[in-house]
């Protein structure tokens, strides 16, 4: 498994319905769920059973080095600092920002900390038009680059899942894109294979036949 | 007939003739030698085969007088199932149960990978040893993963063992597992029709009317099969318990296996285990006769490609790279 900064909800319900996760139009029209999330296979959702996506729990929360009283670290929320400093549109990398951010990874392109970041609200993200996204709907905002990888994830062709193939039998569950990629250093991560079938002809020779 | 043998003749002819019952011929020593040597060779043969004649000691009755699978009647199915339950039972002390899913009619399965996404972890491989109840003493799985040299497609080339962290830089991953040929060499020459296609595609094996030949194992162009040299030992507490009968149920010795899509799982309708264990989300599985499946969608936008399309084996297994 991989860890992230940001927590998910590995519990997500075959009810969640996470399709729709452009809000904003969907409800207020009455449509069916924004396509951009939707996925090829729920053509009839009558009949078939929901693909729900894992969502992150909600904005990361930043350990302060404190405990309480009961021993607990004490997290504090973005805003809870970011709320009182001016935002800095030139910060790109870990070594030009100060306190809890300086041992991060940054290796996203060239993009700037408030390419993603909200700086009208540091508990939420934004998406290029400068529209606010929460942290839970971020797959909207990879999707802005990632395009041709979004479109396969669409159809099953990028990221991970469980469940059933046939949604008339059952649901099915995919992984968000932060569930593998750290939004930070997006690169997949080296492995360490740790299952070797031992094929016959790879065995010394045995003398008790 | 050489002079040899002529001078053979002339120096017996005097002798009474002596007919060997086998051969109906005068008996000389040359004769009563190559017949010795037939005898001998019969009685070989006869070892080898006598599981074929008598009873061996681990098989009941019931097991040895078993139909063909698709000679089983509902009633008979149950028989043997209930049997196949409470042997596992006894002997492993694990209660499972063994169901036969049919195929569902009007699909037809498609699998694909992603060679860019597949970076060679090999969880696809743990996740097959669990799920289909192999032998743990050789870490036994229908899936081999070849680490190949970038701009290769020959899979001579591959190297299974390595042990490193992955991706390597100038190499790439290719699991191999099961093709699902719609032309399968291994059908054609099994002696017993043991193996066959099924109506979704599906390459099965019933383990108990084949004999362990392995005609097919050699007939594979994809080292496919695997043969249970051993009894398989699995620890009782990691038995997967939902067993098919066509599928995952534990191997008996000297009998023939491999993937088969994990059918006591697809034919329900969900994914295989290799697809949910992989990490990289580089599998594509789903119903070829559906136009919006996800591997419909693969075939259609990708540029997929066959293992050894030359052979003419038509695999319902794909491979394709991002582009
Ligand atoms: S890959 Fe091998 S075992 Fe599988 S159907 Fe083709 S020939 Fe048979
Ligand atoms: S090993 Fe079994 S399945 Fe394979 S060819 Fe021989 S009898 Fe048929």
């Amino acid at each position: 498994m991989i860890c992230l900064a940001i927590a998910c909800d590995d519990s997500a319900s075959p009810e969640t319905e996470t399709k729709n996760a452009s809000k904003a139009s969907a409800n207020e029209t009455g449509e069916q769920p924004a396509p951009l999330l939707a996925t090829g296979e729920s053509q009839n959702p009558a009949t078939r059973f929901a693909v729900s996506i894992r969502k992150p729990l909600g904005p990361p929360k930043v350990s302060t080095g404190l405990q309480d009283m009961h021993g607990n670290l004490v997290l504090a929320a973005c805003s809870t600092c970011h709320t009182t400093r001016p935002p800095n549109h030139q910060n790109k990398l870990a070594k030009d920002l100060d306190e809890f951010h300086s041992e991060m990874q940054f290796s996203h392109g060239t993009i700037s900390c408030l390419s993603c970041h909200n700086e009208r609200d540091y508990d939420a993200l934004k998406l290029a038009d400068g529209s606010r996204v929460e942290y839970a709907d971020v797959m909207l905002l990879c999707a802005q680059c990632h395009g041709p990888q979004m479109t396969a994830y669409q159809h099953g062709a990028h990221g991970g899942m469980t469940g059933y193939w046939d949604l008339a039998r059952g649901p099915q569950i995919k992984n968000n894109c932060i569930d593998c990629h750290d939004p930070h250093a997006p690169k997949f991560p080296s492995m360490q294979p740790t299952f070797k079938p031992q094929d016959r002809f790879l065995d010394p020779p045995r003398t008790d036949h | 007939m050489t002079a040899d043998d002529n001078a053979d003749l002339h120096q017996s002819s005097p002798e009474p003739s002596r007919l060997l019952p086998i051969l109906n011929q005068p008996a000389t020593r040359r004769t009563a030698l190559k017949a010795a040597g037939a005898a001998l060779g019969l009685a070989a043969f006869g070892k080898a085969v006598s599981p074929l004649w008598s009873i061996p000691e681990n098989v009941s009755v019931d097991e040895f007088l078993q139909q063909h699978y698709k000679e089983l009647s509902d009633t008979d199915k149950q028989k043997v199932f209930a049997r196949l339950e409470s042997e596992t039972q006894q002997k492993l002390g694990v209660e499972i149960t063994i169901s036969d899913p049919p195929p569902i009619p009007g699909v037809r399965y498609g699998y694909a990978i992603n060679l860019s996404k597949c970076n060679g972890n090999g969880a696809c491989m743990e996740a097959c040893n669990k799920e289909n109840n192999h032998h743990r003493g050789v870490q036994q799985s229908y899936i081999r993963v070849l680490e190949l040299p970038k701009g290769t497609m020959d899979m001579e080339a591959g190297n299974t063992t390595y042990d490193h962290t992955v991706p390597q830089d100038d190499k790439y991953y290719m699991p191999v597992q099961c093709q699902q040929c719609d032309n399968p060499p291994c059908v054609t020459v099994c002696p017993v029709e043991a193996t066959w296609k099924e109506e979704d595609g599906i390459v099965v094996v019933d383990y108990n009317w084949c004999i362990g030949c392995r005609y097919c194992e050699a007939a594979c162009p994809y080292h496919a099969r695997r043969f249970n040299w051993e009894e398989p030992e699995i620890p009782s507490d990691e038995i997967n318990p939902d067993q098919g009968y066509l599928s995952n149920r534990v191997r008996p010795q000297g009998t023939m296996e491999k993937c088969h899509f994990c059918l006591h799982r697809t034919r329900e309708g969900r994914l295989p285990a290799c697809l949910e264990a992989c990490p990289t989300g580089a599998r594509v599985f789903g119903d070829l006769n559906d136009p919006e499946s996800n591997i419909n969608w693969v075939l259609q936008n990708k540029r997929v490609f066959v293992l050894k399309e030359e052979l003419g084996t038509q695999p319902s297994f794909f491979y394709f790279f991002d582009s």
